[in-house]
């Protein structure tokens, strides 16, 4: 028998206190394969041990909610007797280790979650973050991960639809990958990872077992430093044919009742899929690793539980059903395995032949894991970075030339290079071209389309995590109100540093708190979503980075908006919103070099406001084409609404709003500052008394008006020209994209 | 009148075809199966796009040795219409119907865009309700559409007039700045020399509906049922 020492502890990453609380829900010495499984379930990345009592503060309730946080995913309700079942994951550490292995499996993975609960997955998107492409690894990570999301998601089918791709420094050593899938099923169809039915027999389906990936959760759940590469084993490799065989030989499966619950292996494997079914259903699951197919031989049973090789679900079938579930699989040529069955105890017991090895309460195990209550401090760089004195900025560059600069950063720029290697087509129903702003299904058979937009701003959250969070909120939802769509859900992944560290956890409470309340006003209940913690390297933490995924309902999919202006006789409104600051602005950023100030205050009220006009006038088919006002502030939004459209030029006009200080910096920030809840709209010019009146009596102003036409760009303030470029200069500085990074730019 | 559109492990274009066959064109439809022997009395057979069998040894190359295709080669033979669409046209590659092969797109990278194709011929099964020139919005999905062939076999083929669409400009001129993938004379689509299996690059499926962004994908399946319904419904085999 081998005794546990602290070495064997650490290895495993648990505490002093963990080990005695192992010891009091055993009543004995846990076996080695036992510390391996509670090691792994108690981790951060399974157990939400430090983010739990924050998380339960979030809303998850609302009349569209069918299946809240809980479960593989969660799922609402969007007409005609069909769910959206939807989340966002991370698969942040292994993408920094093996780029291409590690955001394809985080595909994989999230298309998983989807699947188990009886939906076909129709939507995928992503958000990423990477540090300066100057620098020649972090083209090489970027590189591997989109060739992986695409890698995954092109073979097996389902369309990469949207997503957003930020660039920081602070990011070089931490890259995010965050991937969100969308599935679509009908109401009355779900299914639970629930085990239950005393006597039902386990099954295991997919591909083999290996070594691949043991301990990866808990890798997940530990700083970067210089030995990071040798990690390199904990990241498995992933195989999109084999998922594509089990996506559809699960979903004939569903059709049939013979099925009693799902869970796919992912993180923590073997053991997270049979404790946690086995939990939920208040059930105890005995199986035997001698039946799991293996891919490697002389495999111990701690490598069993814990490997976290890619492409394999634990299945609960109805006893007397089995010849019919092993025939389906059968068909897809993958191999159905009884492993074990559903007992009465609620114990996890796992058997090699005829010595059980581990003997764990499940209930225990998945749902009583430490919970901690980590220390809040407010960081100390946040008064220094606030400081901001727009006096003492050097004298600014003229409005265009600056203009120029925006268009081609990389916030700002084409992503051409990155989306083209998505298919972003296939299934036939992305009816918004990629690149236009929110990514838009339409649901074949109904009238309608769900829109979908995923965002995050680091840079805001470092300088203020709550109200940066509460602005990811927003512009989820408004970018959804831009397509046309009411906002009527969201799912979040939160990305931090080291939750010991106090001021890391100040910020990460702070955030939450943010989400939350920006959650409940804007009525989108979060369903569902993932923490990741400990992305730090050698000691230095990424930008606090909550990113909000939020979906919207279309119901009349022929009504869908993008940001594009189609016309040159068209009206342009800016609606709602304060001015522009400079504060946490990427002009503050990418002109004048510099990370600081406050943010501009988000008025939920007026969001919400502004949202519900964007929702009615679209649907009334009162206006043509819709634009948030984001990175690089007014003059940004209005040059993208020219972009694509053939040339179309657009003269705006402002009441001039004199500030006193200097004229540039007043200007600047008029052109460039940015604030939440502004929308830049094109109405066809006889509607403008019936939009204006409709404005009106939902209480959103109107901050500038314009024209559509001619082949410049122009701005106006009290009738003098502040800003004056042809719109082909200004798109060929946005296309120059990212492809000027790399080498190879043929075709 | 009956389209087959054939499902591969791996196929993922295949609901696609289904689709459009079905709800946008109103022509019967159904999935055969890879293992199945027979094509169910189909009148248009779809080998669809997708990555069979994960494209892992060489795009095609395992999908050609399917049960299905035997019959698909059969069928072929006797002159029925035979529509390959990105790896259906890999597949066809393999199994010998039409020659050459596809390498890597010169970027080295996956695809997906909209691009133009000029009709190049008009007497295949595919293309006899187009006019001759006219220019396609179709978008490509793939990362191996570089069509290579020796050229003394690229002289055959054009001998032959087998090449049924080129990549072209908006205007129609085959320039190399409108060949997406470096495809050899700016070969996107094929036909073999009895001018009813043909196979292109490009997905006509995505591009049957002005919500998806173009319709102009509609004229190869018309082609094919109004070539059917001229040949008075005389199916071959």
């Amino acid at each position: 028998m081998v005794t546990i020492n602290s070495k064997t502890l650490d290895h495993h990453g648990l505490s002093r206190e963990e080990y005695q609380k192992i010891l009091e829900i055993l009543g004995r010495e846990p076996s080695p394969t036992e510390i391996g499984i509670f090691s792994v379930m108690w981790s951060e990345h399974c157990s939400y041990k430090s983010s739990r009592i924050h998380l339960r503060t979030l809303p998850t309730t609302g009349a569209r909610v069918v299946q809240g946080p809980g479960e593989n995913a969660g799922a609402v309700d969007v007409g005609d007797g069909l769910v959206a079942v939807f989340k966002i994951e991370s698969h942040n550490h292994p993408s920094f280790i093996e780029p291409y292995q590690g955001a394809a499996t985080g595909v994989g993975g999230i298309i998983r979650d989807i699947f188990t609960m009886g939906a076909r997955p129709i939507a995928l998107l992503n958000s990423l973050r990477f540090g300066s492409l100057n620098d020649v690894k972090t083209r090489g990570i970027l590189e591997g991960v989109v060739a992986g999301i695409g890698g995954y998601g092109n073979s097996i089918g389902i369309p990469t639809v949207g997503g957003e791709i930020l660039f920081e420094d602070t990011y070089k050593g931490n890259p995010l990958v965050n991937v969100f899938c969308l599935g679509l099923a009908q109401a009355d169809k779900l299914v639970m990872g629930e085990a239950s039915g005393v006597g039902n027999p386990v099954y295991y389906v997919g591909a083999k077992t290996g070594r691949d990936g043991i301990h990866g959760a808990t890798m997940a759940s530990a700083e970067f430093d210089e030995q990071s590469a040798e990690k390199r084993p904990a990241v498995q490799v992933g195989d999109p044919f084999m998922e594509k065989l089990l996506l559809e030989a699960c979903l004939e499966l569903m059709q049939t009742n013979a099925l009693v619950g799902i869970q796919d292996m992912g993180a923590a494997g073997l053991t997270c899929s049979t404790s946690e079914m086995g939990s939920r259903g208040g059930v105890g699951i005995d199986i035997d690793v001698t039946r799991v197919p293996q891919r490697e031989s002389g495999m111990t049973p701690y490598e069993i539980m814990l490997s976290e090789s890619q492409e394999r679900m634990l299945m609960v079938v109805r006893r007397g059903r089995e010849a019919e579930v092993e025939r389906i699989f059968k068909k897809w040529d993958l191999h159905a395995v009884s492993i074990g069955v559903v007992t009465d105890d609620g114990q996890l017991r796992v058997r090699e032949g005829d010595s059980v090895v581990a003997e764990i309460p499940n209930g225990e195990l998945a749902d009583e894991a430490p919970l901690y209550n980590r220390p809040t401090e407010i960081p100390g760089y946040l008064e220094q970075v606030r400081r901001l004195d727009l006096e003492a900025l050097p004298v600014l560059p003229a409005a265009e030339s600056a203009l120029l600069k925006l268009l081609g950063s990389l916030a700002v720029t084409s992503k051409h290079w990155v989306y083209r290697q998505y298919d972003h087509m296939v299934r036939t129903n992305t009816i918004a071209p990629a690149g236009m702003g929110a990514g838009v299904v339409r649901l074949k058979g109904t009238d309608r389309a769900l829109a979908i937009s995923v965002d995050g701003n680091g840079r805001h959250c470092y300088l203020d995590p709550h109200l940066g969070a509460m602005l990811a909120v927003a512009e989820a939802a408004r970018n959804v109100a831009c397509a046309g769509a009411l906002p009527i859900a969201a799912t979040n992944c939160l990305n931090f540093g080291n939750p010991e560290r106090p001021e890391i956890m100040w910020q990460f409470a702070r955030a939450v708190e943010g989400i939350g309340e920006a959650c409940r006003a804007l009525e989108v209940p979060i369903t569902g979503g993932n923490v990741s913690f400990y992305n730090e390297t050698d000691g230095q933490a990424i930008y606090p980075t909550p990113v909000l995924g939020v979906v919207g309902v279309i119901e009349n999919a022929s009504r869908v908006l993008s940001r594009v202006f189609p016309s040159s006789q068209s009206a342009i409104l800016l609606l709602g919103g304060g001015p522009g600051v400079l504060g946490g602005s990427e002009y503050l950023k990418t002109v004048c070099g510099q990370v600081a100030g406050s943010l501009a205050a988000l008025s939920l009220d007026s969001e919400r406001r502004l949202q519900q006009l964007l929702v009615e006038l679209a649907s009334a088919g009162l206006i043509q084409s819709a634009h948030d006002c984001s990175d690089g502030g007014l003059a940004v939004a209005l040059a993208e609404c020219c972009f694509d459209s053939g040339g179309v030029g657009a003269d705006l006009m402002m009441p001039d709003d004199a500030s006193g200080g200097r004229t540039d910096v007043a200007e600047a920030s008029i052109l460039f500052g940015e604030a939440p809840s502004r929308v830049l709209v094109s109405i066809a010019e006889s509607d403008f008394g019936i939009v204006r009146k409709k404005v009106e009596i939902a209480g959103v102003p109107i901050a500038a008006q314009g024209q559509t036409g001619g082949d410049r760009i122009t701005i106006s303030l009290a009738g003098r020209q502040v800003l004056d470029l042809p719109v082909a200069d200004a798109e060929a500085a946005w296309r120059q994209g990212m492809e000027r990074f790399f080498v190879n730019r043929a075709a | 009148m009956k389209f087959a559109i054939v499902v591969f492990p791996g196929s993922n274009c295949d609901h696609d075809a289904y689709y459009a066959a079905k709800h946008v064109l109103g022509v019967d439809a159904e999935f055969v199966w890879h293992k199945e022997l027979g094509l169910q009395g189909a009148d248009v057979v779809i080998l669809p796009g997708g990555f069979s069998y994960g494209d892992y040894l060489r795009t095609g190359s395992i999908a050609r040795f399917s049960p299905v295709m035997a019959s698909v080669l059969a069928f072929a033979e006797a002159g029925g219409p035979v529509l390959g669409i990105c790896n259906g046209f890999q597949i066809l590659l393999e199994t010998g119907l039409l020659p050459g092969g596809m390498l890597y797109n010169r970027s080295v990278k996956f695809q997906c865009e909209q691009v133009y194709v000029r009709v190049e011929e008009l007497d295949t099964s595919f293309t006899c309700t187009a006019t001759l020139g006219q220019v396609l919005r179709i978008p490509i999905a793939h990362g191996e559409g570089n069509y290579f062939a020796p050229p003394d076999e690229l002289d055959l083929l054009e001998a032959n007039r087998q090449v049924v669409f080129r990549y072209c400009d908006v205007e129609g001129a085959v320039v190399d700045s409108a060949n997406p993938n470096g495809s050899a004379r700016g070969i996107a689509g094929l036909c073999n020399k009895q001018r009813n299996v043909v196979a292109l690059m490009p997905h006509p499926e995505r591009a049957c509906e002005s919500a998806m962004g173009s319709a102009d994908g509609l004229v190869v399946f018309e082609s094919a049922i109004a070539q059917l319904k001229s040949d008075g419904m005389v199916l071959p085999g």
